[in-house]
């Protein structure tokens, strides 16, 4: 079990012909995959990596029973990107796409609202389940399966976490990097609430940063709901304020969405942060043993 | 982005939000020019610069005869105003807003802003105007009232009335803020602004409803399709260093310490700093290489980082994931050549093909410290820049 993608989920890549989207093709292919086809609007019926390419999403879903999409469109097309796999009535669609205007993805939301697609991202590394099927950018190597879910608005703290997890024996359920975009389709709550329903996720490992409130949310949600333990990181202590740091979504502005703030509501409601990034991995495992979880969660 | 008040009300206007007639100013004579063609009874000589508080720091004069504009210019122009927007250095004023005075009768506050919460765009308004809003919400929030908007009608007229008389807006000016509500949204809408904010709304003795000060900020992620105000840009108005960085796709922030770092992926970047910081250190930059950490790039980010005197050492925090680490390395290697880096160097590694990037950086010859962990490089190069 693992949560949103498994061994079965067929992929369709959306601007497959652009080169950053075909590098990345080649490489969830040789993780493992399953890549049943691509779209790029006017390259329809040719194929690239003996992948068949198609003018439509539509068209690629009726030829090939694909159930989920990954986008690497550019940021002025990644918006209609989104809603045409919304429209396609695809499972998933995972947007890796940086830089969308933030109200194009305001749009985006309210097409979306009621409709069947699970939207994640945009801005994300993708979302992983080891050894079955890896959607996004991340380096699949770094990964073991196993019963920890990972979820985060930081793609290269994601690779951190996991890597010191991995090395220390702990395997991942699944990997899911929500974004670090103010506006995004699946957020922190999304998340949890899947890992909590999932039999094979045992314990959480929920990685914010500065800027929103999505971690206080999700906090008080744990402390109401979650029956699994969860621990935490926040990036950006040191960030000062009004100062976008790189992700989008990533502000202090009007006082509002700093690292203790959110570090002080997630400790008050059971949630145990790190203190440094280089101690997440041992934070979680150290939970472990105290929940009597780590001898399920080592990987053997 | 942002842009100067004058530029913000030359865009109300154009949307017929209403703004005082009001002309920019270099420089003295011009100022004078500007008061002239004004003609008013009373003109408000305004300091154009990136930062709210101005009146506070006497960046805003009432003039009430040339003479006055022309004292009040001469002061102004050339002076470094600090407020508490500027950080102790304060910014030089190097333009000024000549305006038209109005007969104010009262002060209100009218903002649009990104809800995330909701991923909705809220407007949010208040009686009490000239306040910041932030200390209205801290002291008062019952006195904020919310709208939120659907992207899809935008801001209804309901929803302006209603915001109006919540606020108490005179009955008889009601129908003009209402179209100064609608006004404002289709400029935030169509200019892709990621703030809209006027503090203070005014009515005047005449039943007029005006901007007295804007505050637009804009989406950068949307200036490819905002080309004119992508024109608006003011160079002065930023870090010389942040606008170098921008150039080269990188992400970089000044801060005040004396630790460079240069890390891949902007979670990563901020977490650096805070263990910098957790070993009781003091970064000098945030600074996201990106995904793709070439040769090229990381010789332009170390030469930005190298542009901040009190840069001491550098900590380069690499998580080389699809990016191989032996690449990095030979990259780090190359720009540190090319550079002639004197300063301490250490890098931590980690990822593909991590042993061999380790092993390049080890038989470069260079004074370049390896670490094992990101813990471990952020202790040694506090211990080096001592």
């Amino acid at each position: 079990m693992s949560v949103f993608i498994n061994k079965d989920t067929k992929v369709i890549v959306q601007g497959i012909t652009g080169s950053t989207a075909l590098f990345h093709t080649k490489q969830m292919v040789e993780y493992g995959t399953q890549i049943v086809g691509g779209v790029t609007p006017g390259k329809g019926g040719t194929e690239v990596e003996g992948i068949p390419v198609f003018n439509t999403v539509s068209e690629a879903v009726e030829k090939t029973g694909a159930n989920a999409s990954v986008i690497y469109v550019p940021a002025p097309f990644a918006a209609d990107a989104i809603m045409e796999a919304t429209d396609a009535e695809l499972d998933l669609a995972i947007c890796i796409t940086e830089h969308i205007p933030v109200l194009d993805m305001v749009k985006v939301k309210r097409y979306m609202a009621g409709k069947k697609t699970r939207l994640v991202g945009p801005n994300c590394p993708g979302v992983i389940t080891p050894d079955e099927c890896k959607i996004g950018i991340m380096p699949g190597y770094i990964h073991k399966k196993g019963h920890v879910g990972v979820v985060s608005r930081s793609g290269t703290l994601t690779y951190e976490a996991v890597h010191q997890l991995s090395e220390a024996g702990v395997g991942q359920s699944t990997a899911v990097g929500i974004g670090g975009d103010p506006v995004n389709g699946t957020d922190f709550i999304d998340v949890l609430k899947a890992f909590n329903e999932d039999e094979d996720t045992k314990a959480v490992i929920m990685i914010g940063e500065i800027g929103g409130t999505a971690e206080e949310e999700a906090a008080e949600w744990v402390k109401a709901n979650m029956n699994k333990p969860v621990v935490g990181f926040i990036g950006g202590r040191t960030a000062p304020p009004g100062k976008r740091m790189g992700h989008a979504g990533a502000i202090i502005s009007g006082g509002k969405g700093t690292a203790d703030e959110k570090i002080r509501v997630m400790n008050e409601c059971g949630i145990e942060v790190a203190e440094t990034p280089s101690v997440m991995g041992e934070t979680l495992i150290n939970v472990l043993k105290k929940e009597d979880l780590f001898e399920i969660c080592k990987t053997h | 982005m942002n842009i100067h008040e004058y530029q913000g009300k030359e865009i109300l206007r154009d949307f017929g939000v209403s703004v005082p007639t009001g002309y920019v100013a270099y420089t003295v004579d011009e100022a004078v020019e500007a008061a002239e063609k004004l003609g008013s009874d009373v003109t408000v000589v305004k300091a154009q610069i990136h930062a709210g508080g101005r009146g506070k720091a006497g960046g805003v004069k009432i003039a009430k005869n040339l003479d006055e504009v022309r004292t009040y210019a001469d002061e102004i122009l050339g002076k470094t105003l600090v407020t508490h927007q500027t950080g102790p250095e304060g910014k030089e004023v190097k333009r000024l807003l000549i305006e038209e005075g109005c007969d104010i009768k009262s002060e209100y506050y009218v903002g649009l802003v990104l809800d995330r919460a909701t991923s909705r765009v809220t407007m949010m308004a208040s009686e009490e105007g000239g306040t910041e809003i932030e200390e209205v919400a801290e002291a008062t929030p019952e006195k904020i009232f919310k709208e939120v908007i659907d992207p899809v009608v935008g801001l209804t007229p309901f929803q302006a009335r209603r915001l109006a008389f919540n606020i108490n807006i005179p009955k008889e000016s009601v129908g003009k803020a209402v179209k100064f509500m609608l006004g404002l949204y289709d400029v935030f809408v169509k200019k892709d602004c990621s703030i809209a904010e006027i503090n203070p709304l005014v009515t005047t003795g005449d039943g007029d409803v005006l901007a007295l000060d804007s505050k637009l900020n804009f989406d950068d992620n949307a200036l490819f399709r905002q080309k004119d105000v992508a024109d608006l840009r003011d160079l002065d108005e930023e870090d010389p260093k942040e606008v170098e960085a921008s150039k080269y796709d990188l992400s970089y922030i000044a801060l005040d310490g004396n630790i460079g770092c240069m890390v891949n992926g902007a979670g990563l970047a901020m977490a650096t700093m805070d263990t910098i910081k957790h070993y009781s250190g003091d970064p000098a930059n945030f600074l996201d290489v990106g995904g793709g950490a070439t040769t090229e790039k990381v010789t332009e980010a170390f030469k930005i980082i190298l542009s901040d005197d009190n840069v001491k050492g550098i900590f380069v925090n690499i998580f080389g994931g699809i990016m191989k680490c032996d690449i990095i390395a030979e990259g780090v290697v190359e720009a540190t050549k090319q550079i002639g880096l004197t300063l301490p160097l250490v890098v931590r590694l980690e990822g593909t093909n991590v042993e061999q990037g380790k092993k390049i950086l080890n038989e470069s010859g260079l004074n370049i410290t390896s670490a094992d962990s990101m813990a471990e490089g952020a202790q040694k190069i506090v211990e080096l820049v001592k």
